[in-house]
């Protein structure tokens, strides 16, 4: 195999972004404290508008899917297809452009939300002028990214390389098609589309925002750190390529399941399930498949935190593709919709895959663009390893409780007919559970500051002489 | 239901939920095999150092998605999914459970429902079962706006405070709950020059006991006489004609604050009371007007 140049490879554009999923990480998960804290204290921040729950709730899932999530998306997108290509970025200018425009609309999305302008729609709530630039930067990112895959000099296109690809044009035809609106000011817009079509195509936006954004994606992460961290081959191409084509095409009909017993027809609805439900093994094949590769390497666990945080997120990963699924099944769906259980089911994803397979992947490529042969402390990335661990347990266990117990309490009816529990009584059940999942929220943010100091220590520190 | 729709579209939402169905069996058909020698072999292609080895599929695996695909096609010819005209062979949809819980919930209640519906009012509010029956539907029915314990918020009155602006009759109670009320102040600020409408936040004031600036409040009278009293009456107390509140009470619908009164004389204000003739049904409203009748009418052995 040919050695080529990678001092031509383009790190800069892949250590801003690196270093911007930490800070957009611990900012994103600081307003999810907040927001947390409110629902246990609902006046802490009383009487001032900006900060109310409805205006921070976007801001907290926005920052953590599209700042956190995103800016980890770029930085080991670009790294990747440059070191598996085995070519540079096919523009530097592009590269900076990407950059600079997504941090923009990041700052743009967090002075608007607490404004209050929002278009209304769940993860999609930036107003017209945001969006735009959006499709922009995101156009920008697809030529970089696949112009640099045409001038590939390997004869294939790696594994990680399908999935990101997917990620980003699926991404894209997903944000224009749900963002058509029609402006009637500079802060505000109403959808192009009407009724149970509105619905429908924001719930085919929202899921394929969580099935290629925040699967598809990370996934091709995984696919690159996991054999690399383990020094392993990728346990099967075989089942590579079939969970690929199979979860792609069929997430794609998962979003109905968001819609069950509304004015969508019976039979969207029913599509919607099945396929939730067909799912659940290309998914589980993306968990084998990293998995796997660790077997004959499975003592490397024991010393190796980075190795701790890439397999415990694929467990997480595999744990909720199976929770998915089942509660996309009607009459599962008729107890859990609406309760604290989605919330639940969404942070076993959010935390337990999408932010520890994030930060797995950080701990190895930090060093490594700073020219370090490790993070200054491997004892704290073991540390942090655990105080997420210890965050994601106590925050998904009692929202599962606190979510079944809901659905148990609103279905509840006397021998009259009438409902045993007004809301409030619900509410009043729930709040013990608010406050441990408070807690939950601030052990696993303050994990992201150790994260942080580590970040900052290693980038501080002189290089290491022999490190390429 | 559904005839309006394209035949097209119909076709086209078959024809894609098989190619995937199919798809995805015949993608697990050709790959599910692997020739003996490519066993823990690597496919050759090395990327940054990672290689990959072609193991076969799991079994395990494969028959879990053998047995989603299997189940996916049975529910499919049981219930509605092959586009919007095929109505499965079970005929079930959510609107016929729907109609069909309600109808069971209807053969179980009604009786109890209609017992109580023949009795007056007055004499339910004594019935501590009944007044059971009427919060329970109440705390899920009206708590949205009037609070949980019915004391209430800003804009929505208060209902245990034997305060009524359209009555506090059996009858009349019953009657806002199953056709609703909607209450209207107009606003009076472009009518006002600054002495008038600060007199007549003076006098307002001075009608609940405020303690007000007296020659201000004497301006505000003059006013009140030629414009306000035509709904809320020459001596304040209102009107329940109109919904118009009694403003000699000290009892505030927007709080009493001059600020506040100040603005709804300007502005106005609007307040509606939606009719729920139609969600509970007469046997529901009845009981719920019992229970709302009973928070200003102590059951007598409770005083």
């Amino acid at each position: 195999m040919s050695e080529i140049n990678t001092a031509a490879y383009n790190y800069k554009v892949v250590k801003q972004f690196s270093i911007m999923t930490v800070v957009w990480g611990i900012v994103g998960m600081l307003v999810g404290v907040i927001i947390a804290a409110q629902l246990f204290w609902p006046d802490l921040t009383y009487g001032i508008e900006y900060l109310t729950y409805g205006r921070l709730r976007p801001l907290h899932t926005n920052a953590v899917i599209f700042a956190f999530g995103g800016s980890a998306l770029f930085a080991t997108s670009l790294y990747v297809v440059q070191r598996t290509c085995q070519t540079p970025l096919i523009s530097n200018g592009l590269a900076s452009f990407v950059f600079w425009g997504w941090q923009l609309i990041i700052v743009l999305a967090a002075i608007s939300l607490p404004m209050g302008w929002t278009s209304g729609k769940e993860y999609a709530e930036l107003e017209w002028p945001i969006d735009i630039l959006i499709a922009i930067v995101w156009v920008a990112y697809a030529i970089l990214y696949f112009g640099t895959i045409m001038k590939r000099t390997t004869s294939h296109i790696y594994v990680a390389n399908w999935f990101y690809g997917a990620f980003i044009l699926t991404v894209a035809v997903l944000h224009i098609v749900n963002s058509a609106a029609v402006p009637i000011s500079l802060t505000k817009s109403y959808s192009a589309y009407a009724g149970a079509i509105d619905a429908m195509v924001q719930w085919w936006y929202g899921h394929n925002a969580v099935g290629f954004f925040l699967t598809a994606g990370f996934l091709g992460m995984m696919y690159y750190f996991v054999p690399k961290q383990a020094e392993r081959p990728v346990y099967s191409y075989r089942l590579s390529i079939v969970h690929f084509w199979a979860l792609i095409a069929v997430y794609m009909w998962a979003g109905p399941h968001h819609l069950h017993y509304t004015a969508l027809p019976n039979w969207a609805q029913t599509l919607g399930m099945l396929f939730s439900i067909i799912l659940l093994a290309p998914s589980w094949g993306g968990m084998i498949n990293g998995m796997m590769t660790l077997s004959g390497a499975w003592h490397k666990l024991r010393d190796d935190p980075i190795l701790k945080f890439l397999i415990v997120s694929l467990s997480f990963y595999g744990m909720s593709t199976f929770e998915g699924p089942m509660m996309s099944i009607k009459t599962v769906n008729a107890l859990s919709h609406y309760t604290d259980w989605t919330i639940g089911h969404v942070h076993s994803g959010a935390l337990g895959w999408v932010a520890l397979v994030t930060i797995g992947a950080m701990y190895y490529l930090i060093p490594k663009l700073f020219g370090r042969k490790n993070m200054y402390s491997v004892e704290l990335i073991n540390v942090h390893f655990w105080v997420s661990t210890i965050g994601i347990v106590l925050y998904i266990v009692p929202m599962w409780i606190a979510g079944v117990m809901q659905g148990l309490m609103w279905r509840s009816a006397n021998a009259d007919g009438t409902l045993t529990y007004s809301f409030i009584d619900a509410l009043a059940e729930t709040d013990p559970y608010y406050g441990i999942r408070l807690l939950a929220g601030v052990i696993f943010l303050s994990g992201m500051f150790i994260m942080a100091y580590n970040v900052i220590k290693t980038v501080q520190a002189e290089p290491d002489a022999d490190v390429k | 239901m559904n005839e309006n729709v394209n035949e097209f579209w119909d076709w086209w939402i078959i024809v894609l939920v098989v190619i995937n169905l199919v798809g995805c069996l015949a993608l697990l058909y050709w790959t599910r095999k692997v020739k003996a020698e490519d066993e823990n072999e690597t496919t050759g292609h090395i990327y940054d150092g990672i290689e990959e080895y072609n193991n076969p599929l799991p079994h395990w695996w494969l028959n879990l998605f053998y047995i989603t695909l299997a189940f996916s096609v049975v529910y499919l010819v049981l219930y509605p999914g092959m586009g919007t005209d095929y109505k499965g062979t079970l005929d079930w949809s959510q609107e016929k459970q729907h109609e069909q819980e309600v109808q069971t919930a209807k053969e179980k209640y009604q009786p109890l429902f209609d017992k109580y519906a023949a009795i007056p009012i007055e004499q339910l509010a004594q019935n501590k079962d009944a007044i059971g029956m009427g919060k329970r539907i109440f705390v899920n029915t009206c708590f949205g706006c009037h609070g949980s314990d019915g004391r209430g918020n800003p804009g929505y009155p208060d209902l245990t405070d034997n305060d009524w602006l359209w009555g506090g009759s059996a009858e009349e109670i019953k009657f806002s709950i199953v056709n609703g009320r909607t209450g209207v102040m107009p606003g009076f600020g472009p009518m006002l020059n600054a002495d008038q409408l600060d007199g007549l936040v003076q006098y307002v004031g001075q009608l609940s006991g405020h303690k007000v600036d007296a020659n201000a409040a004497e301006t505000g009278k003059q006013v009140f006489d030629t414009q306000c009293f035509v709904c809320h009456g020459n001596d304040g107390k209102g009107n329940k004609m109109f919904g118009a509140p009694n403003l000699t009470d000290d009892i505030w619908l927007y709080s009493g604050s001059s600020t506040n009164i100040a603005k709804t004389i300007k502005e106005g204000r609007t307040g509606v009371m939606p009719a729920h003739g139609e969600i509970l049904g007469d046997a529901k409203a009845h009981l719920v007007a019992a229970y709302v009748y009973s928070l200003s009418n102590q059951n007598e052995s409770d005083q």
